[in-house]
């Protein structure tokens, strides 16, 4: 718009152009997103940040937290633990999810639909539920504790082992994405050159998904270090970085060393999504507009081999799964197997019983509707806001910066910030909309991404045809962007529903006594020793998501099928 | 100008426009004047600023200084949906879930008419188009020639002052294209608005416009008819753009005259001879005359044949003069060659006439 | 068309703040306290719906968690604080309160006919008792044999090594019942063999718990062999079948008691009062001897079924004031010795 310009001999004053409603109503929405990004995210951080430089009454005293944080012989070897227990998940996740991502995508192998499924179930469920099946698989009464030879799942094995089940999903989707990426020209031309498989498989096939790698074990690596229910389930003497910020907090209600802590997990999860960042840079200049989709040729072997792989892999995901399940109907266990409905009657194991399931249904549902609109609408006035291109940078900056927060993180600056006196926004706290605030923050940006990737689908110029027309943009949004773009908003919404429903980390600390949730009841109940009752509302939950789920795969064939006459052909 | 354009104020004035995206200066000092109802091509290779302008002008990527004026109305600032334009884009811009007859009729609904007035004049629109049948279609389900006339239709729908059509064929294929072209043509001759095109292919410059405007690397080199642009390009550059020519570098002998390789070639030259006179002369490979040449003709040429390409009506001939030292491309129908049995490695005599040689200055060289 | 999106927009936004009012619950009827509590989570119904039923003006906003949680929940908002009455915590902790003038004394209506050990010394009364736990041992008797675990009679039996790895007891930081073990231990066998004692112990222990009643719950399970826990919690699996012996160790069992009282500085004093009446009503005690085998009304001895007999008996000799008073120092040294092995939280 307006620029300093090389001077000539007589100059025009410069242009500023004017703005019209659209323009007006479109800045105003990117300031509101910048003050609501301030408030739900930027603030609280800050907040955070300044409590850990604070002593006991409020006083600044500078780093002393977190000297005391470093010479705490107990304090840092969590954070050895935490970061061993993360390096070698990523270790174990992303040889298995290569190639069973391989499978699915390179292989002519049967059955992928299935294994796909499979593959996937761990989303479904909170993070604790691993946890409290192989409790039941290696516990000391496990069904197959004699393969355990006296190592204890409690502790680093079983941490380790969940997360494994845990991450895998996560990582999948990461590879099948970066593997789909294929030229077949590029491997024609190795056959043709008269490569060997393994060779072409080294310099062709693995390079080229390197991105994807990297990726990849970036997020299992942030996902590990930051959570915090397979720890408390299953970590026995273990101590990590999750679980120390609650042993600050709410344990000894030490808010600045619980902000210290807090800010040491920060720190990896960070760099994980900088370097991630970097990565994908470079990412995008590897497929050419010209390359030719690869199609895998059957090889019996190969596919056979691989089918074998799937199978165990996705037998066991399987398997942990069906475990919890059988777990929740059995009456006391290991002494008496016969299958009972008892372990469904929450009220009796936890003071809000069913409620605590009826609160994350709400917090889910709320978190779709409200999250899917906010999230929608800022991309559209991030991607469509002509100039204002301070605002609309600011306004990107902030949408990609909850990737890198954990969710413990964020609830604990939550609980910082808006317990504050004099906080005008303090009457949200112990209610059910910090809960909804908060899960939108948390899972913020990949919505985001989805969003800006189907908006950017579409073509540039609608908004330019509309201005012609001398139709609103609003209007056009309406009857066009979001209609063609119904398919990711329907992804938006599941992916915040899930989430939503599954999420422990963040709500940890920002649930009250009218709107606990079910992940946390299944902390409380597995605390008290109830397992089979903690077993049975993970079930609950696991049976709502997939619920969900079904309905969003069905909804969307139809939807792909009325629509069929104008999507792409 | 024709002496209808002289009669009537111009529709469209633009005056100095530049536009700078940080360093890099996209237009530099643009003045130009379009008059009612004309058919104006913006021509020029990738990057020389036509599109910008052509934005600039519509409102969507305001120029950094300058201004604009349309019918008498300043709208130098104005944002593009207060300016008064049809536009048509590259990739038709459809929307995708609206069938053709909500894509033409787009415009109209918020302009708050009864129903069955925006269903009649939609009518009218895609009959004018050509595509009376085809309201319940849906963009996916038409060929490219035709969703770009459903897209012409919907930017004509509010019956702008301006359409602006941004490289509409080139998207398209060779017959679709020469399809298009003359639909376009036609549904200008019968509406009468001012339309400017874009477009980076001469031959669609030359077909359709009334004045093509020839720009380079942000600035505007010529403004003509196809014929003016053709036949007296101002630049060495418009010569080599809009078709072919041949360039020969040669010295000022005299007013009149001068030196090309081991040739005086009689040409319209007034500059005296000295140094830094160094010319460069322009001849369009059609022009060379190989019938009839007497030995010691007016600027006749003594070369050996060196290449023959057959182009289907005609041949280029690559002519070697002076011991292969420069090469002149000519063109020979292929009457010419069957009659004079044009082969490689023959001596031929053909002639420059000097009313078809354009000189220029040798600073220009071979763009 | 514009319009009517901005109007929906307001609308949603309208709908939003208006359901969100409604989230939190109308002042207009009813007196609403924040009660901090670290009763069991199946105490927590039953005990609101009894004192709403009579004083339907007034509503109860539990804030639950472990006697340590709510302990040092206290401590932290002491100079705001949060709650208006503390209704079922460890009465050595409230003791610790009193001491640090965070009650608001107040004698309740019929508070002078509950057993003398179960009510502040004070006048007017910064506390009133409800019910006494203890923490006893409950042994897997399947579990047990199958590892040739002997069962234990005392607690200086379970600083045997062959006990490795098979005891569970609660994390004195944040249970009470943990704490109670912790300081019973101290005064049973003195400062310096208590701490031999326990460096002992803690080789056998698995893994200290948060809260009191999992140890039983995990005995009873298999899980572990031992637990070191809350006596009602081990009675109730036992009953409910679970192959647990619960034993009272020779040397006496450590216990505590659950005590009422007003925090200072609460802003709805009468409703407050109202409740600390109701939890000295007889209809209270018998609704606490439901759960506890002793209760501070005198002539009430509700004998739970699998109640190991003569608890009252085995209850060791303790000032309730003390050990609240020595918890900071002594948890401060535990923590230091033994903290390593905590279960998060």
């Amino acid at each position: 718009m307006t620029q300093a310009g090389a001077s000539t001999a007589t100059e025009l004053p410069l242009t500023r152009r004017r703005l019209d409603r659209d323009d007006i109503l479109m800045r105003v929405g990117i300031c509101v997103f910048i003050v609501w990004m301030l408030v739900t995210l930027i603030l609280p951080l800050w907040w955070l940040l300044s409590k850990s430089f604070e002593g006991q009454k409020g006083e600044f005293v500078g780093l002393a937290n977190y000297v005391q944080y470093f010479s705490t012989p107990s304090l840092l070897a969590s954070l050895w633990n935490s970061l061993f227990v993360a390096l070698l998940t990523t270790a174990i996740v992303l040889p298995l999810a290569f190639v069973y991502a391989y499978a699915l995508q390179r292989s002519c192998m049967r059955w992928k639909g299935l294994f796909q499924a499979l593959a996937l179930i761990p989303i479904l469920a909170p993070s604790l539920l691993p946890a409290i099946s192989l409790i039941y698989l290696f516990g000391n009464q496990g069904l197959l504790k004699e393969w355990m030879f006296g190592v204890s799942v409690y502790g680093p094995f079983g941490i380790v082992v969940s997360q494994v089940f845990y991450c895998f999903p996560h990582a999948l989707m990461i590879l099948l994405a970066a593997l789909s990426l294929a030229d077949s020209r590029l491997y024609e031309a190795a056959d043709a050159l008269g490569a060997s498989k393994t060779r072409v498989f080294f310099t062709v096939t693995l390079p080229g998904a390197k991105y994807g790698i990297i990726s990849a074990g970036f997020v299992i690596f942030t996902l590990v270090i930051t959570d915090f229910g397979i720890a408390k389930v299953i970590g026995g003497r273990f101590n990590v970085l999750a679980t120390d910020i609650f042993k600050q907090v709410i344990g000894q209600q030490n808010f600045q060393m619980g902000a210290v802590v807090g800010f040491v997990l920060l720190i990896p999860a960070v760099v994980a999504f900088m370097a991630d960042r970097i990565i994908q840079r470079r990412q995008v200049a590897l497929l050419s507009a010209r390359a030719v989709p690869l199609v895998p040729k059957p090889v019996a072997r190969r596919d056979w081999t691989l089918f074998a792989f799937c199978a165990v892999v996705g037998g066991l995901i399987f398997g942990i799964l069906a475990m919890a399940v059988w777990a929740s109907f059995v009456t006391r266990w290991p002494y008496n197997l016969a299958l009972t409905l008892n372990n469904y009657k929450f009220g009796e194991f936890d003071s809000d019983g069913w409620a605590a399931y009826g609160n994350s249904l709400e917090l889910a549902v709320w978190t779709a509707l409200i999250g899917t609109v906010v999230v929608f609408l800022g991309a559209y006035l991030l991607e469509k806001t002509r100039a204002f291109a301070a605002g609309r940078l600011l306004a990107q900056f902030m949408a990609m910066l909850p990737m890198a927060v954990p969710g413990l993180v964020l609830g604990l600056a939550y609980i910082f910030f808006f317990n504050e006196k004099g906080n005008p926004f303090g009457f949200i706290y112990a209610t059910m909309i910090i809960l909804v605030v908060n899960s939108i923050t948390h899972f913020y940006t990949v919505s985001h991404l989805t969003a800006v990737t189907a908006l950017k689908q579409l073509d540039a110029e609608f908004e330019a045809v509309s201005a012609s027309l001398k139709v609103s943009l609003f209007r056009t949004m309406g009857r066009v962007s979001v209609p063609v773009c119904l398919p990711a908003v329907l992804d938006i919404s599941i992916y915040l529903f899930v989430n939503a429903m599954t999420t422990v980390s963040a709500v940890i600390f920002l649930y009250s006594t009218d709107t606990k949730l079910a992940a946390v009841s299944i902390i409380n109940m597995d605390e008290s020793g109830f397992t089979a009752a903690a077993a049975a509302m993970a079930v609950a939950i696991v049976a709502t998501s997939a619920s969900v789920k079904i309905a969003h795969v069905l909804l969307t064939r139809r939807l792909e099928r009325t629509t069929q006459a104008w999507r792409r052909r | 100008m024709t002496a209808r354009e002289a009669a009537q104020p111009p529709y469209l004035r633009i005056e100095r426009l530049k536009k700078q995206f940080g360093a890099f200066s996209a237009l530099k000092d643009i003045s130009l004047e379009i008059f009612p109802g004309e058919f104006v091509c913006f021509l020029g290779p990738s990057g020389c600023g036509k599109t910008t302008l052509l934005r600039a002008i519509a409102g969507l990527d305001i120029q950094t200084s300058g201004r604009i004026f349309q019918a008498d109305r300043e709208i130098s600032d104005l944002p593009a949906s207060q300016r008064d334009f049809g536009i048509v884009f590259q990739s038709y811009a459809l929307f995708p879930n609206l069938n053709v007859a909500a894509n033409v009729g787009y415009g109209l609904v918020s302009r708050g008419l009864p129903r069955r007035e925006i269903a009649t004049r939609v009518d009218d629109l895609l009959k004018l188009v050509g595509l009376p049948d085809s309201g319940l279609k849906y963009p996916a389900q038409l060929s490219g020639g035709m969703q770009q006339r459903v897209a012409l239709a919907r930017a004509l729908a509010l019956s702008p002052g301006l359409l602006l059509l941004d490289e509409p064929l080139s998207a398209l294929d060779a017959r679709v294209r020469a399809y298009l072209r003359i639909e376009i043509r036609r549904l200008h001759e019968r509406l009468g608005v001012t339309t400017i095109m874009v477009t980076h292919d001469q031959e669609e410059a030359l077909t359709m416009a009334d004045r093509i405007v020839v720009m380079n690397e942000g600035v505007i080199e010529q403004v003509g008819t196809p014929l003016e642009v053709y036949r007296k390009p101002a630049s060495a550059f418009v010569a080599d753009f809009v078709g072919t020519t041949n360039f020969l570098p040669a010295v000022v002998l005299r007013p009149g005259v001068a030196r090309f390789g081991s040739v005086d070639l009689a040409c319209d030259i007034d500059i005296q001879p000295g140094p830094g006179n160094d010319v460069t002369l322009a001849i369009r490979p059609e022009d060379v005359v190989v019938r009839n040449v007497a030995a010691g003709a007016a600027n006749s040429l003594a070369v050996r044949v060196a290449d023959v390409e057959f182009l289907g009506s005609f041949c280029r001939v690559q002519l070697a003069h002076d011991g292969d030292k420069t090469m002149v491309l000519a063109d020979f129908s292929i009457n010419v060659v069957r009659d004079l049995g044009v082969v490689e490695g023959m001596e031929l005599l053909v002639s420059l006439p000097p009313d078809r040689i354009r000189v220029f200055p040798a600073a220009a060289g071979q763009p | 068309m514009f319009k009517f999106k901005v109007r929906g927009l307001l609308l949603g936004a309208a709908v939003l703040a208006v359901s969100a009012l409604m989230a939190v619950p109308a002042f207009a009827q009813k007196t609403k306290i924040t009660v901090y509590s670290a009763l069991e989570s199946d105490q927590i119904g039953p005990y609101k719906a009894a004192f709403e039923a009579a004083n339907p003006d007034v509503e109860i906003a539990w804030v639950r968690d472990s006697t340590g949680i709510i302990t040092a929940r206290l401590l932290a908002e002491k100079d705001n604080p949060r709650a208006d009455v503390i209704w079922g915590l460890g009465a050595s902790n409230v003791s610790l309160f009193d001491s640090m003038d965070m009650l608001q004394p107040y004698t309740p209506k019929g508070a002078d006919q509950i057993k003398p050990n179960f009510r502040s010394s004070k006048n007017p009364m910064a506390w009133t008792g409800m019910d006494a736990w203890l923490a006893v041992m409950c042994y897997n008797t399947v579990e047990g044999p199958k590892k040739n675990m002997p069962k234990p009679t005392s607690w200086a039996d379970l600083a045997n090594p062959v006990y490795k790895d098979s005891i569970v007891m609660p994390n004195p930081a944040s249970s009470g019942t943990g704490y109670q073990a912790v300081y019973a231990w101290l005064q049973i066998m003195g400062e310096k063999a208590g701490w031999e004692f326990m460096d002992k112990l803690h080789n056998n222990i698995a893994v200290y718990t948060h809260s009191g009643s999992a140890p039983c719950v995990q005995a009873a399970r298999g899980e572990r062999v031992i637990g070191i826990g809350f006596d009602m919690r081990g009675a109730r699996e036992k009953t409910a079948g679970a192959p647990i012996d619960l034993i009272l160790a020779k040397e006496g069992s450590p216990w505590d008691m659950e005590a009422t009282a007003i925090v200072k500085g609460t802003k709805n004093l009468a409703a407050a009062q109202k409740l600390a009446d109701f939890a000295v009503s007889k209809a209270a005690y018998e609704l606490y001897g439901k759960s506890y085998a002793i209760v501070g009304f005198p002539g009430m001895n509700p004998a739970p079924p699998n109640y190991p007999p003569s608890a009252d008996a085995a209850m060791v000799n303790i000032d309730l004031a003390k050990m609240g008073a020595d918890r900071a120092r002594i948890l401060a040294e535990w923590t230091r010795r033994y903290d390593g092995k905590s279960a998060p939280k």
